[in-house]
């Protein structure tokens, strides 16, 4: 029974830095209306920064955390000024491919430039473990999902009760009357997309305490974001971190009890029902 | 008028073609058709009805595996093979339409739960002991002796049947367009409420454009199992199989009857070319090629969001239709 | 007593316990032109709906000429004979003109063929021959709102359903569609029911009026009596239309 609760604990950890990855693509297509299909890729880009840092400079991921959202915030608000903008408004597919060009480009550059070997990221606290009551939590797993909880909770916070976020989420609910009284849609736009993204370096940099980051990977979690969004409901701050806890808890369920291959098929299962019965997802709002 | 001598010309230039070509060239060229023609199959869906999937690789995977393995268990001809198949991809295309409009799950959440049956089909294939799970499916090859109606022979053979499918599956397209339910198509991708107000059974008619190209489309699937012989779930089934099938149309216009066509054209010179260029120079990297494809079409899709099709078909002063 | 075409019988219907359309019964007869007016927020748009299948009523029933056609889905209620316009017209942008009109007469025709010289017939008739080939995404809006008519009429009708196709209009170009639809109902008898904030093309037109406020029919009649019954003017107090 004590597997149970360790592997379900284990699951809810790794669920919300998960979340925390959900929480940047939601937030971007609240906002900008967007799907960023390079999602995953830009997370395993921050994968890869945060092993380059960790090799380079021995600094612990939870270190340069803020260094690489820093820097894919730039990246996001980049992308957002010099391509993705001219695309709002125009159909779905286009925005599709624009986004499928950059996810290609970038991961396919991450492969050319490190290699489709795994990269594995060592900190000294790998092999510890916090015990709690009856389970055994890995240190690692804590930090990253403590770490998460904390990034969204901060996030929660600027769009409540900052003017900047006010004035974003004055454009998502009406980009009409944000134009109306003179807001800077574009300026906002882009800062948008560079915080989904600094959201995503973040996740990234968590992720690779928890995972090797390979190109290969970046599909996976591209889907993974899907997945987390669309069950938890698109725009829903708490519904990608229930999503997430969700997908994760059910991926080591299944590990564990199946085989580790399987585990995303209860993830797809899962996608499909909520699709069908209750598209909003589960926090969303019913429209 | 003009467009139909474009095409003739065409068609005869491929029809000749492997007189005057070496074997690298022809395989490219199998390869283009192939792509051309699921790009049609798919265009069906997206371009005409408006139904936006990005799990098309399902239907290949199910017509390449239900025909292969009627192949090797039973030496069922592939011609003969192509109906069971053709009837399973359907039926799975059907489920999942039924589904997706009665739930009125619409739009890119619909794109989202193609994806999710295509993983999951792929996933459960993986895991599926009689068709070889993840290590794969091979068809037994035969060298010296051709015979059409259960495909097997040398690469020339597989130039005629793709050439043939896909020039079969333009005119079809083409011909589908002028119907009823072609109207119905192009009026549900415009305004389905509209649609609806004119008479039109909004949902038969989606139905019927995913019965079309989910069969279209596994169709190209049995081409593949007998072309290649052998079949990975991780392949077959896969997203990225799934996006390599839609970039055709979109690049070289969605819609249109002969985008699919020039995407093809497009996308796989551009990709073998860039191979040859960067193995000439000595650079031939692992990404190195899809960085270079990746940055094309970033270039094309800036340049001509609407694809390729309906600027140079003004270029030539032809119908954007072709 | 007159043939009747259609009958309303206590149509009701509610959005989130919001009662758009209380208990509304009216008949429309066999060729005559019967105006719905009303103001802002009556519920008549959503009275077209029901009749049109747009969307099902939680109470009552729709019969044409004898059949209880309640529930029909949009495409049914067509096929049953009822052709109808958008108030927010939506045409189909991507196609030209005639495929827009022609999608609507394949309703009514047994071929391609047949559906595009019915289109092109009726294209004539609104004056939007000459723009046959045109993309739809180009036209006006004025030209738009005939392009609407013209798809609802080529579905060849019994009865025809048009919400506000006046508004936007120009005093000339909306006599110039009274007196289309005029001939219409004239010469071939088409059985009108429109919803129209333009009075002057109301009073040309119809036949009778009913009158609906917060979902409800006040008053119904010649358009003579009903503009003048003071239940009516107080409803519309306040608004700019009368």
């Amino acid at each position: 029974m004590e597997v149970y609760l360790d592997i379900v604990a284990s699951g809810v950890l790794t669920g919300l830095v998960y979340g925390l990855m959900a929480l940047g693509l939601s937030v971007i297509f609240g906002v900008v209306r967007v799907v960023n299909f390079a999602h995953g890729e830009l997370t395993v880009a921050a994968m890869y920064m945060a092993w380059v840092m960790a090799g380079s400079l021995g600094a612990d991921p939870l270190l340069t955390l803020p260094v690489i959202a820093a820097a894919l915030f730039a990246v996001g608000y980049l992308l957002q000024r010099h391509l993705v903008e001219r695309f709002i408004g125009r159909p779905e597919h286009e925005q599709f491919m624009l986004l499928l060009a950059v996810s290609i480009i970038i991961l396919n550059g991450l492969l050319l430039v490190y290699g489709p070997d795994a990269r594995h990221v060592q900190v000294e606290y790998a092999y510890d473990s916090f015990e709690l009551g009856p389970m055994l939590l890995d240190t690692v797993r804590v930090y990253a999902a403590g770490a998460a909880v904390a990034l969204a909770l901060g996030l929660y916070l600027f769009f409540r009760f900052t003017d900047l976020g006010t004035a974003i989420r004055a454009c998502a609910d009406n980009l009409l009357g944000a134009q109306v009284v003179g807001l800077d849609v574009r300026r906002l736009y882009a800062l948008t997309f560079g915080i989904g993204c600094a959201v995503v370096g973040a996740s990234g940099t968590l992720m690779v305490l928890m995972r090797d980051a390979t190109p290969q990977l970046a599909v996976q979690l591209t889907l993974l974001a899907f997945i987390v969004v669309i069950i938890g409901g698109l725009g829903s701050m708490a519904g990608a971190l229930v999503g997430g806890v969700l997908i994760g808890v059910s991926e080591a369920l299944a590990g564990f009890l199946l085989t580790p291959s399987l585990k995303s098929l209860f993830s797809y299962g899962l996608l499909i029902l909520v699709l069908l019965l209750r598209p909003e997802g589960l926090m969303g709002k019913r429209t | 008028m003009k467009a139909r001598a474009l095409l003739g010309v065409l068609f005869a230039l491929l029809l000749i073609a492997p007189a005057a070509i070496g074997a690298y060239p022809l395989a490219v060229l199998i390869l283009i058709l192939h792509y051309a023609y699921l790009g049609i199959a798919w265009n069906v869906m997206m371009g005409f009805a408006g139904i936006l999937s990005l799990g098309h690789a399902l239907y290949v995977g199910l017509g390449a595996y239900v025909a292969a393995a009627l192949y090797a268990s039973f030496g069922l001809p592939a011609l003969l093979g192509a109906v069971p198949a053709a009837v399973v991809a359907t039926l799975a295309g059907l489920g999942i339409g039924a589904l997706g409009f009665r739930f009125r799950v619409n739009g890119v959440y619909f794109a989202l739960l193609t994806i999710a049956f295509a993983e999951f089909t792929r996933i459960l294939f993986d895991h599926m002991g009689w068709t070889g799970g993840s290590s794969g499916f091979f068809l037994p090859v035969e060298h010296g002796h051709t015979n059409l109606i259960a495909l097997r022979g040398p690469p020339i053979l597989f130039y005629y049947v793709a050439l043939g499918m896909t020039a079969a599956a333009f005119v079809a397209s083409h011909a589908l367009m002028r119907t009823r339910l072609g109207y119905a198509w192009l009026a549900i991708r415009e305004d389905a409420d509209s649609a609806a107000a004119s008479g039109v059974d909004v949902f038969r008619a989606r139905m019927a454009a995913v019965a079309v190209s989910s069969a279209l489309t596994s169709l190209g699937g049995v081409f593949y199992a007998f072309y290649y012989n052998n079949m990975y779930p991780e392949q077959i089934f896969s997203m990225a199989r799934s996006i390599e099938i839609i970039l055709a149309p979109i690049i070289g216009g969605l819609g249109t009857l002969f985008g699919p066509v020039l995407g093809s054209f497009v996308l796989t010179l551009l990709g073998e070319g860039t191979t040859s260029l960067l193995e000439h120079f000595g650079l031939a990297a692992p990404g190195a090629k899809q960085v270079i494809y990746g940055l094309a079409l970033l270039v094309i899709v800036m340049v001509r969001p609407a694809g390729l099709w309906p600027w140079l078909a003004r270029r030539l002063g032809v119908g954007r239709d072709g | 007593m007159a043939d009747v075409l259609l009958a309303a019988r206590g149509l009701s219907k509610s959005f989130r316990g919001l009662k758009a359309v209380n208990d509304v019964s009216f008949v429309v007869n066999k060729g005559e032109v019967l105006a719905l007016i009303g103001p802002n927020g009556a519920g008549k748009t959503t009275c077209f709906n029901l009749l049109a299948g747009a969307m099902p009523p939680d109470h009552g029933a729709v019969i044409l000429e004898g059949r209880d056609i309640t529930g029909f889905r949009a495409d049914q209620a067509c096929r049953a004979g009822i052709g109808r316009t958008f108030q927010v017209v939506k045409p189909f942008a991507g196609l030209s003109v005639l495929d827009n009109v022609a999608v609507g007469a394949l309703n009514a025709a047994k071929h391609v063929g047949e559906a595009k010289e019915r289109a092109r017939a009726v294209l004539d008739l609104l004056d939007l021959g000459h723009k046959v080939d045109e993309p739809a995404s180009s036209l006006t809006l004025p030209d738009r709102k005939r392009l609407e008519v013209a798809r609802a009429l080529a579905t060849g009708p019994k009865l025809l359903l048009l919400d506000e196709v006046m508004a936007g209009l120009r005093p000339t170009e909306c006599d110039r569609l009274v007196e289309i639809l005029a001939g219409l109902n004239r010469r071939d008898g088409l059985t009108i029911l429109l919803i129209e904030h333009v009075m002057r093309a109301v009073m040309k037109l119809a036949q009778r009026i009913v009158v609906l406020h917060h979902g409800e029919k006040i008053a119904e009649g010649a358009p003579e009596a009903v503009v003048r019954d003071p239940a009516v003017l107080d409803c519309y107090l306040g608004e700019a239309e009368l």
